[in-house]
C-alpha cells in the first residue's frame, strides 16, 4: 500500500507546467488525485503499468479525466440542484417565467467548454506526438527487433536479429526498447499488451510499427483486441520480460533447441487453429516476414512455396 | 432453382434457435389468429398498411422499433449471461459462431432497427405538426420508406432461422467479411437488410428535409422553428449526406462477394483500410443523426415542464448546426491505432474534442432552462434529467477516447463499449422514452400512466449504471470487447454485476410494457380533451388530441417562436374559426407497401443466389412503380362541412373541460 501511495505522489508531481497555486489549479489537482486514488485502488492493468509508454498513458488518462471532471462534476451537481431547487412544489424559489436569455451566461457557457478544449487540444497535440507508436524510444540499450505476424488464431514472433521465432509467447529483455514490426497473414487483428501500453493494428499486406519497453522483469498478458473471427478469444499470448542475461540465455537455448520455420512450415502453421501451445523455432528462413507482408503483391504470387492466404483459403 | 438454399440452411441442431423459432411461430400464429378472429384484416389494411398519414407511419416506426428492442435486448442479455459464465476455462453456453452472430445482430438491430426507426418515427409524427403542415412533402414515398425498413427487419429476423447472420461485428470489417473468411450467407443478409432499410432512411431524410424547408406555416421563418424541428432538419441533412456513402460502401462489399471484385480484399490491390474509412465516414455522422432529434425532444420537454421558454434558443440552433458540420471531421477517431501519423491522429483527436463544445453548451442551456422555473416531476422531465447526468458522463468518456494517447490503450476495450452505451442509451433510449411519454397523447388522445412510467425510469437508471459502470472498470483492466470466453479471473465479478444490471434493465423494459397496457386499459380516465395536457408551448399542442388526420383545420399564421403559448397568453388559443375551407389531402395507397413487399423476395433471392426469383421481384417492383406513375387519383379534398363536423365535435369536447391549462396570471401581466 505504501508503495502505491508513493506512486500516487509521483504521479501528482509528474504534472507538467506547475505554476502558482490558483484555486482552479488546486481544484483540478484534487480531481486528478481523487481519480487516481479511486482507480489505482483496484489493481487495474492500465493503472498499474509496467512500461514507460503505459506510465505516460496512465498519466495522460488521469490528467485528461481530471480536466474534464472539473467541469462535468459541477454540471451534474448543478443539474440535480436546479431540478430539486426549482421543483414545482417549492414556492419559495424565484419563478421567472419569461427569462430565456442572458448574454453574460451565454458567453460563460460557450467559454467554459472552449477553455477546456483549448487545454485538451494542447495536451492532445503534445501527447499524440510523444506517444506515437512509430516513434523509436530513446534508451542507452540497443533495441531488440521483433516481427509480429497475426495468424488465425495465434501470434508468430520472429526475432530477425537472432534468427529465432516463437508462437504465442513473447520473451523480451526488460529495460530495453522493443521495436515491433507487425503484419497479419489474412484477417486484421490488434496487437495489445495492456501492462506495457499502446496497441497497433496488424493488417494483411501491410506493415505497421510499435515501440514498447518493459521497465521491470515480469510476466504480462498479451492479446488481440480487434475481433478476427471464431478463434479470436483464444488469441492470447504470454509476455515474459526478463533480465538482459536471462534473455541472452533464453536466445541461446532457443537456438540450440529444435524447430525450423521455413516457407513450408509457415504455411502449415498459418492454417486456422486455436489454443496453440507456446512453441519456439531454433531457425527461421531469413526474409520470411517480408514475404508474408508482400504475399499479396502480384510479383510475389509466383514465389515458390508462398501462395497468398486467400488462395490457400479457397483450396 | 433454389440457389444456395436447401433444407440444411435451417439449423435444426441448435436447440436455442429452434426453441426461439417455435416460440416465434406460436406467437405469430396467435397474433394472426387473433387478427382473423376479430376480423381486423380489413381495418389493418385500410387504416394502417395503406396509410400515408405521417402520424400513423410514425407510430408504425415506433412500434417496429419497440418490438426490435425486445429482440436486441434478448441478444444483449444472452451475451451478458455468456460472459458471466465463461470465465477461467469455462466455455459458457454459446459456441463462438453463435455468440459472434449474437453480438453482430445486437449491434445491427439496436442501431438500424431500434434507434433509427425510433428517431424516424418521432420525426414523422412531430415535424409536420410542429410546422403546421398537413402531411409530409411526399406521403407515398414516406409509406415506401417505412415498409423498406420493415423489410430490413424481416430479413434480419429470417436470418436467425434460415441460414445464419454475419459473425463479423456490426460494421463488418473486411477482410473478415469477405467471401474467403465469411463464406456463409450471414454477411449477405447483413448487406441486403441494410441496403433495404438504408434506402428507406435516405428517402425519409429527403422527404422530411423538403417538408421542413418548403411546408412551414406562413410566418414561420427558420428562426421561429421549434428546436425539435431544427434538430430534425440537421439530422435529415446528415442522412442525405452520409447514407449514400453507406449504400455505396455496402455495394462495393457486395461486388467483392458476388462479382469477384477487389475493393476491400487483401489480394489484387484491394484495401480493407478504405472500407474502414468509408464505413466511419457514414458511421460517425450516424450517431449524431440518432442523437440530435433526442436533443430536440429534450429541448421541448424541459421548457414545458419548467414553465419557461428554452434558455438560449439561438445558441441551441447554432450548437445543433455546428455539431452537424463538425460530425464530418471526426471519423478517424474510430481507428487511431491503424498506424496513421501523429499529425493526422492529433488533428482528428482535436476535432473530436471540439465537437464536445456545442454539446456542452446544450447541457448548460437545459440547465439554465430549469433555473428559476417551476419544474413539474413528470416522467418525461425525469427522463430528461436522467439523460443530462448520464450524457455528461458518457460525453466525458467519449472525449477521453478522442485523446489518441489514451485511445491507444482503451481502443476496442469494454471502456469503449461502456462509453457508447452511455451515450446511446443515455441519449437515444432515454430521449425516445421521454418523447414517447411526452407526445403520446397528441397521437392517441390519452396520457400514459405515470406510475409505471416512473417505475420504468428508475429501473433503467439503476440498471444502466449497474450494467455499464463495471464495463468501464473492465476496460481499464485491459478487457477487450467481443470475447466469447476469457481466462482472467479478476474480470469475472464485474461481469456478474453487469449481468445483474441487464436484468434490472429488463425490468425497466417490462415496466414500459405494463405502462402501455395499463394506460390503454384506463384510456377513458386519462383522455386529453384539450389537446394540451402539459400546458405546453409549441404549435402541435394547439390542435386536438388525437390530432385529426388533416392536423390543422385552418393553417395557422405564425407570429412567435412559442406559438401556442403566446396564443394562450393573449387569449387567442382555442378560438373557433368563423368558417372552414375544404382541405387538400393525399389519398391512401397500397403501392408503397406492395413495392416494399416485393423487395423482400428480391433481397432474400439475392442472399441465396436465387436469380429467377430476384429478376421476377425486381420486375414486379419496376412494374408497380410505373403503374403508380399513371395513377392520377392520388389526392382528394375533405369537404368543408366534414371538417366543420370534426371540429365541432372537438369544440364540444373542449366545452366539457372545466379547467384548461393556462399560463399563470403572471404571464398575462408580463405579456
Amino acid at each position: 500500500m505504501r508503495h502505491r501511495v508513493t506512486q500516487l505522489v509521483r504521479i501528482m508531481e509528474d504534472q507538467p507546467h506547475r505554476g502558482r497555486r490558483s484555486p482552479l489549479r488546486m481544484l483540478s489537482r484534487l480531481a486528478v488525485f481523487g481519480v487516481t486514488v479511486l482507480l489505482a485502488g483496484c489493481h487495474l492493468a492500465l493503472f498499474d503499468p509496467r512500461g514507460d509508454i503505459g506510465m505516460q498513458e496512465r498519466h495522460l488518462i488521469v490528467v485528461a479525466l481530471g480536466i474534464m471532471l472539473a467541469v462535468v462534476i459541477p454540471v451534474i451537481a448543478l443539474t440535480l440542484f436546479f431540478f430539486w431547487r426549482y421543483r414545482d412544489t417549492n414556492k419559495q424559489a424565484t419563478y421567472d417565467p419569461t427569462w430565456a436569455h442572458s448574454t453574460g451566461i451565454e458567453i460563460v457557457v460557450w467559454g467554459i467548454p472552449c477553455v477546456i478544449v483549448v487545454f485538451l487540444s494542447v495536451l492532445i497535440w503534445g501527447t499524440t506526438h510523444a506517444l506515437d507508436p512509430y516513434r523509436p524510444l530513446t534508451s542507452n540499450a540497443q533495441p531488440v527487433r521483433v516481427q509480429v505476424v497475426a495468424l488465425n488464431w495465434k501470434w508468430l514472433f520472429i526475432y530477425p536479429d537472432y534468427g529465432i521465432a516463437t508462437v504465442n509467447q513473447l520473451v523480451v529483455p526488460a529495460k530495453t526498447p522493443i521495436n515491433f514490426q507487425l503484419t497479419a497473414d489474412s484477417i486484421m487483428n490488434s496487437f495489445f499488451i495492456p501492462s506495457l501500453g499502446s496497441q497497433v493494428y496488424a493488417m494483411a499486406g501491410m506493415q505497421t510499427q510499435l515501440h514498447l519497453i518493459a521497465d521491470e522483469p515480469g510476466t504480462y498478458r498479451g492479446m488481440s483486441s480487434a475481433f478476427s473471427g471464431a478463434g479470436f478469444s483464444d488469441m492470447r499470448f504470454e509476455v515474459k520480460a526478463t533480465s538482459d542475461a536471462d534473455f541472452r540465455a533464453w536466445v541461446a537455448s532457443t537456438r540450440h533447441g529444435s524447430g525450423t520455420l521455413t516457407h513450408d512450415s509457415y504455411l502449415t502453421l498459418a492454417r486456422p487453429s486455436v489454443n496453440n501451445a507456446p512453441a519456439t523455432y531454433a531457425t527461421v528462413d531469413s526474409g520470411l516476414f517480408d514475404e508474408v507482408v508482400n504475399q499479396y503483391m502480384p510479383s510475389m504470387s509466383g514465389m515458390p512455396g508462398m501462395r497468398n492466404a486467400t488462395n490457400r483459403a479457397k483450396e | 432453382m433454389f440457389g444456395k438454399l436447401s433444407l440444411s440452411a435451417i439449423p435444426f441442431d441448435e436447440p436455442i434457435i429452434m426453441g426461439t423459432l417455435l416460440a416465434v411461430c406460436l406467437l405469430g400464429a396467435a397474433l394472426l389468429g387473433a387478427i382473423t378472429y376479430y376480423r381486423k384484416w380489413r381495418y389493418l389494411w385500410s387504416e394502417w398498411f395503406t396509410s400515408v398519414d405521417h402520424k400513423r407511419i410514425g407510430v408504425m416506426y415506433i412500434i417496429l422499433a419497440l418490438v426490435m428492442l425486445l429482440r436486441g435486448f434478448a441478444d444483449a442479455i444472452m451475451m451478458r449471461a455468456q460472459q458471466a459464465i465463461a470465465a477461467s476455462g469455462s466455455a459458457g453456453y454459446l459456441p463462438p459462431h453463435h455468440y459472434d452472430q449474437i453480438f453482430t445482430a445486437h449491434g445491427v438491430i439496436m442501431i438500424f432497427f431500434v434507434a433509427t426507426p425510433l428517431i424516424l418515427g418521432l420525426m414523422n409524427v412531430i415535424v409536420p405538426l410542429q410546422i403546421g403542415a398537413r402531411d409530409v412533402a411526399f406521403p407515398f414515398l414516406n409509406q415506401f420508406s417505412f415498409w423498406l425498413t420493415a423489410v430490413g427487419v424481416v430479413l434480419v429476423m429470417m436470418s436467425m432461422f434460415v441460414g445464419d447472420f454475419a459473425a463479423t461485428g456490426w460494421v463488418a470489417y473486411p477482410p473478415l467479411s469477405e467471401l474467403g473468411y465469411s463464406p456463409t450467407v450471414g454477411v449477405d443478409y447483413y448487406i441486403w437488410s441494410l441496403q433495404a432499410s438504408g434506402l428507406g432512411t435516405l428517402l425519409t431524410g429527403v422527404n422530411l428535409m423538403v417538408t421542413i424547408l418548403r411546408m412551414r406555416a406562413p410566418g414561420m421563418n427558420l428562426m421561429k422553428m421549434p428546436v425539435f424541428t431544427w434538430t430534425a432538419l440537421i439530422t435529415c441533412v446528415l442522412i442525405v449526406a452520409v447514407f449514400p456513402v453507406l449504400t455505396a460502401t455496402l455495394a462495393m462489399l457486395a461486388a467483392d462477394r458476388y462479382l469477384g471484385m477487389h475493393f476491400f480484399t487483401n489480394e489484387a490491390g484491394g484495401n480493407a483500410m478504405m472500407y474502414i474509412n468509408l464505413i466511419w465516414v457514414w458511421g460517425h455522422p450516424e450517431v449524431y443523426i440518432l442523437i440530435l432529434p433526442c436533443f430536440g425532444a429534450f429541448s421541448e420537454i424541459i421548457p414545458t415542464f419548467s414553465g419557461k421558454p428554452l434558455f438560449g434558443y439561438k445558441s441551441m440552433v447554432y450548437a445543433t448546426a455546428s455539431i452537424g458540420v463538425l460530425s464530418f471531421f471526426v471519423w478517424l477517431h474510430h481507428f487511431f491505432t491503424m498506424g496513421s501519423g501523429a499529425n493526422v491522429n492529433a488533428f482528428f483527436g482535436i476535432m473530436t474534442s471540439i465537437i464536445s463544445i456545442p454539446t456542452g453548451v446544450k447541457l448548460f442551456n437545459w440547465l439554465f432552462t430549469m433555473f428559476r422555473g417551476r419544474v413539474r416531476y413528470h416522467s418525461s422531465a425525469l427522463w430528461t434529467v436522467g439523460f443530462m447526468v448520464c450524457f455528461a458522463v458518457g460525453g466525458m468518456t467519449g472525449v477521453l477516447l478522442a485523446v489518441p494517447g489514451a485511445d491507444f490503450v482503451l481502443h476496442n476495450s469494454l471502456f469503449l463499449v461502456a462509453h457508447f452505451h452511455n451515450v446511446i442509451i443515455g441519449g437515444v433510449v432515454f430521449g425516445s422514452l421521454a418523447a414517447i411519454n411526452f407526445w403520446f397523447p397528441k397521437v392517441f388522445g390519452f396520457t400514459l400512466d405515470e406510475r409505471w412510467g416512473k417505475v420504468s425510469f428508475w429501473c433503467w437508471q439503476i440498471g444502466f449504471y449497474l450494467a455499464f459502470m463495471p464495463l468501464y472498470v473492465l476496460g481499464f483492466d485491459g478487457m477487450t470487447r467481443r470475447m466469447n470466453h476469457y481466462d482472467n479471473p479478476d474480470w469475472h465479478p464485474w461481469l456478474v454485476v453487469a449481468l445483474a444490471g441487464a436484468v434490472v434493465i429488463a425490468m425497466g423494459i417490462l415496466s414500459t410494457g405494463i405502462q402501455f397496457f395499463v394506460s390503454i386499459r384506463h384510456r377513458h380516465e386519462n383522455r386529453d380533451l384539450t389537446g394540451d395536457p402539459w400546458n405546453a408551448r409549441s404549435l402541435e399542442w394547439s390542435t386536438a388530441s388525437p390530432a385529426p388526420f388533416y392536423n390543422f383545420a385552418t393553417i395557422p399564421t405564425i407570429t412567435s417562436l412559442e406559438q401556442h403559448w403566446d396564443n394562450k397568453v393573449h387569449g387567442r388559443a382555442y378560438v373557433k374559426p368563423e368558417h372552414y375551407e375544404p382541405i387538400h389531402m393525399p389519398r391512401n395507397t397500397g403501392d408503397g407497401f406492395i413495392m416494399a413487399a416485393w423487395s423482400l423476395p428480391l433481397c432474400f433471392a439475392l442472399v441465396w443466389h436465387i436469380w429467377p426469383l430476384a429478376l421476377v421481384s425486381l420486375a414486379a417492383i419496376v412494374v408497380t412503380f410505373i403503374a403508380r406513375t399513371y395513377n392520377r387519383d392520388t389526392d382528394y379534398y375533405v369537404p368543408a362541412n366534414e371538417v366543420a363536423r370534426i371540429e365541432n365535435e372537438r369544440y364540444a369536447r373542449l366545452a366539457t373541460v372545466t379547467r384548461i391549462s393556462q399560463p399563470s396570471s403572471r404571464h398575462q401581466e408580463a405579456a
